[in-house]
């Protein structure tokens, strides 16, 4: 297989409610991405798209809709969906495309608008589970959040107001993100004084409703050398399933995000994670998701991750920052736009380009996760300088 | 219509499989004129399994393996007022590259047999002709003249198409790759063609879209 590069990047504003269309969207991030790479749409030989429910944009079949707005007029055009891990299922995709020898240069193109549904996208998941064993009991996302954190919290003696924490540094990131819509100065107090959604669940402990597209362009190696200096490479991909009967595993830990990183690692050749990833973009819809998908990867041991945050070890300036764009909690969190938002921020880490988010110490080596469908789906990739 | 509905009655998969002749279809009720019921595939339910295995696994596994020789896809505008209704310019460019990937530059010559998306009776013609297995305006011509019949010169839909398996939607392209499977290999029962090679397999999205795939077998 052929080595891959991200050789450019675009990123439209994530806020609720934008005026353009889903379609305008897409358009303005693929456009960005070609433009910072001096690439045309001619260059371009093929275009996959991750975007998630059709329900939020309110169009069927949304993938054909939104074709020729992510640049697919008359080309090779592929759509996936699997949920919030889509945005990092995204480039696994598009790294099948280039790496089989298929294609030389391939658009991953990601975007959701959720703000269409009303009155609540949250609405749109009412009809994803299982219509005999689990519709009857009218669960919703929060609900089920709040059982998987809980179970977190009581195996491990987690406390609230640690787990608030997260909220407090990836708000607080956000603030230097140029796409951020909810980036924020808060204290622990503010997580836990918002109002309770469904215990242990707070107002603040969730990523909001946005809308908002991203976009990267892969390149073969001989292709990427000629577009630009520093291309990042994609080292290591992995995804996997768990059970869809999220009633019947134990809530504690991610095995979808252990299996799919060993995936990863193994690829990439990474043998101590914790040591070998310099950064990371682990997902996280909700504060604990980052603890829970950080124990996941390997970063830390299994009840390791509190104390890392503590310890300041996932701040922007700490060993292993997590989250330096402000995530899914600060910058916004458009479900497939979301995943590839984190790949895009360890590329612009890995390049030295981040402006005011970059961290410190020349990171080489850095991954991005995602999480999603019925809550089983992992999607990792490792990306390298 | 009459040749796929026909095909159909010898496919233990097809559910709409029907002896009729031309008039009976020109004489069922109009959907919308020109389409009648007869030219629209009724919906069905059902799932195809492929397993794929790199060329060694291959021939562990199995004494009949089939090759994929070419695969190509495409989408032209989703916008409906934008469009040329006459051409099925996503078949003819997926087909282009399947051909390009397999080596085939006489697709009419050089590939046996076709499955063909056949949603609506003319589309079968239309792809066709956009995929150059058919001259354009020779895909009615050889069809009335039985050339596309099982026993015909260039065989298309031998399982019954979506006219006569019924319309899977995403499915569609799978039961097409079944039957250019069970051709290649043998295995087609009483539809079985003699002597084939090489299979083409195409498939539409279906209304609204305009993408199109086409993946190209040899056993």
């Amino acid at each position: 297989m052929r080595r891959v590069a991200i050789v450019g990047a675009g990123i439209t504003k994530f806020y609720r409610n934008v005026q353009e269309t889903p379609k305008e969207l897409a358009f303005e991030a693929t456009k960005m991405a070609l433009d910072s790479c001096e690439m045309k749409l001619s260059d371009i030989e093929c275009v996959v798209h991750g975007t998630a429910p059709d329900a939020f944009d309110g169009i069927h079949m949304k993938g054909e809709y939104l074709s020729d707005g992510s640049g697919a007029y008359r080309k090779p055009y592929m759509r996936h969906y699997v949920g919030g891990g889509t945005g990092v299922l995204s480039p696994i995709h598009g790294w099948f495309h280039v790496a089989s020898g298929m294609f030389d240069t391939c658009l991953v193109v990601a975007e959701e608008k959720m703000s269409s549904a009303y009155p609540h996208p949250a609405g749109a998941f009412l009809t994803i589970f299982d219509h005999t064993t689990e519709q009857p009991l009218y669960p919703t996302l929060i609900w089920i959040f709040a059982i998987e954190m809980n179970r977190f919290m009581s195996t491990h003696g987690y406390k609230k107001e640690d787990i608030a924490l997260v909220a407090v540094k990836n708000k607080g990131n956000a603030l230097d993100h140029p796409s951020a819509q909810l980036g924020a100065k808060i204290t622990v107090k503010d997580v836990l004084d918002s109002e309770i959604m469904a215990w242990p669940v707070n107002r603040l402990d969730i990523s909001p409703t946005s809308d908002g597209a991203a976009c990267i362009v892969l390149a073969a190696e001989h292709v990427a050398r000629r577009v630009t200096e520093k291309p990042i490479w994609i080292d290591g991909v992995g995804w996997a399933l768990d059970t869809a009967y999220w009633c019947t595993r134990d809530l504690y830990y991610p095995d979808y995000v252990e299996v799919a990183s060993r995936q990863a690692y193994k690829m990439a050749g990474i043998k101590e994670p914790s040591k070998e990833i310099h950064i990371a973009e682990p997902y996280d819809p909700f504060t604990y998701k980052e603890l829970h998908h950080i124990e996941g990867l390997g970063l830390c041991k299994r009840g390791g991750s509190v104390q890392m945050l503590l310890d300041g070890v996932t701040q922007r300036t700490g060993n292993l920052p997590c989250c330096p764009s402000g995530g899914a909690l600060g910058v916004g969190n458009p479900i497939a736009a979301t995943g590839l938002m984190k790949i895009i921020e360890i590329f612009l880490q890995l390049k030295g380009e981040a402006g005011k988010r970059q961290v410190p110490g020349r990171p080489t080596c850095g991954l991005a996760q995602a999480w999603g469908d019925l809550m089983q789906v992992g999607s990792v990739v490792v990306m390298r300088s | 219509m009459v040749k796929n509905k026909k095909n159909a009655l010898n496919n233990p998969h097809a559910g709409h499989g029907v002896l009729v002749n031309a008039d009976y279809v020109l004489s069922s009720e109009v959907i919308s004129y020109p389409l009648t019921q007869m030219d629209i595939s009724p919906h069905s339910d059902g799932a195809v399994v492929v397993v794929l295995a790199e060329e060694e696994t291959a021939k562990a596994l199995t004494d009949k393996p089939i090759w994929i020789r070419g695969i190509g896809w495409c989408s032209d505008t989703p916008g409906l007022e934008t469009r040329n209704w006459g051409e099925a310019i996503y078949a003819q460019m997926a087909a282009e590259m399947a051909y390009k990937m397999a080596g085939i530059r006489y697709p009419r010559k050089e590939i046996d047999f076709a499955e063909i998306n056949d949603e609506f009776s003319y589309k079968e013609l239309q792809h066709l002709e956009a995929m150059r297995i058919c001259k354009k305006g020779e895909a009615g011509p050889l069809t009335e003249i039985g050339g596309t019949e099982i026993t015909g010169e260039f065989p298309v839909n031998t399982s019954g198409g979506c006219l006569g398996v019924g319309n899977l939607y995403e499915l569609n392209g799978g039961h097409k790759v079944l039957e250019v499977v069970r051709q290649l290999r043998g295995e087609a029962g009483k539809n079985q063609l003699n002597n084939v090679t090489t299979g083409l397999a195409q498939s539409w999205r279906g209304v609204p879209t305009t993408t199109g795939t086409v993946v190209i077998l040899s056993n």
